[in-house]
């Protein structure tokens, strides 16, 4: 039988995996999605796994979460409130998702899963996965640093802007913050 | 005690909702989240299925999925960038050029 702990990460996760689709301002969505992220790290503490849950935090809501509310405060136009789905849409997309969780939750539970026990705890978890890791592991762990420098290379390399050395002159930006800029630039001359 | 029903049955509702997510949302940030949401439910799922074999591999594999979910989301968010510059709009069905 399910404990007190379990239900109530059970309902914070799944319940800001809605919210994160379904609320009206994306910038609170990032938050619930964060949040949600926060769940799956305490069902990892629960399945006495504290090192991923560490990492889970130290990737999803450290890294993860400030880059998505960067990048919606980026973008945050109307163009966020624009995009309104149809109401035929989401009612297939809730008849397909609710099929689907039927299907296979029907296959799970007549399966020998539905009686599984867990096996005893482990000991030293972090030092076997260590061991794992640089053994192993050692070329997966490799090609995975490559492809993580690779991943943030290419996606400065790709949000860089093309007319960034520019003269301002030149620069499409709206006259007002043109004229900002050359107001500011006028203080900066005068204070040297 | 947890049992291992109860944490598949969570990542299966999870997977559930991102799935809905990738069909009904056309906004690219909110598909972004549901990605993220699915890749979620299978950590748990390998979390879960780790720790009822005792076996600690599942842990190193959640870890290499955590860190390729993070370039991922890196270079998807790279790339909404640059289509809302072309497009203005970060609505999925306004991006013509890269329809197939």
């Amino acid at each position: 039988m399910a404990d007190a702990g379990f239900i109530g990460l059970s309902i914070l996760t799944i319940g800001s995996a809605i919210f994160a689709l379904e609320s009206r301002e994306i910038i609170y969505g990032a938050i619930a999605l964060a949040i949600s992220m926060l769940g799956i790290a305490g069902f990892f503490i629960l399945l006495d796994s504290p090192f991923v849950a560490m990492f889970q935090i130290a990737v999803y809501v450290g890294a993860v979460a400030v880059l998505v509310i960067f990048i919606v405060m980026l973008v945050r136009t109307e163009a966020l409130f624009s995009a309104e789905e149809d109401k035929g849409r989401r009612i297939a997309g809730l008849i397909f998702s609710l099929l689907m969780m039927v299907g296979v939750g029907v296959l799970l539970f007549s399966s020998l899963f539905s009686s599984a026990e867990f096996s005893p705890v482990m000991d030293k978890i972090v030092n076997k996965i260590g061991n794992e890791m640089l053994t192993y592991y050692s070329p997966v762990f490799i090609l995975l640093a490559l492809t993580l420098a690779g991943a943030i290379i290419g996606a400065l390399s790709l949000a860089r802007r093309e007319d960034s050395d520019q003269r301002p002159e030149t620069s499409t930006t709206s006259p007002q913050y043109e004229k900002l800029y050359l107001d500011t630039k006028n203080e900066e001359q005068e204070q040297v | 005690m947890t049992e291992l029903i109860n944490l598949v049955t969570v990542s299966l509702i999870l997977v559930g909702i991102g799935v809905y997510g990738l069909i009904v949302k056309r906004n690219a940030i909110r598909m972004i989240f549901a990605i993220e949401i699915i890749a979620n439910a299978a950590n748990l799922n390998l979390i879960a299925f780790s720790r009822y074999l005792g076996d600690i591999q599942g842990q190193v594999f959640a870890l290499f999925a955590i860190a390729i979910a993070a370039a991922e989301v890196a270079v998807g968010l790279a790339i909404i960038i640059i289509a809302y510059r072309l497009y203005k709009d970060i609505d999925v069905t306004q991006y013509k050029f890269l329809r197939g």
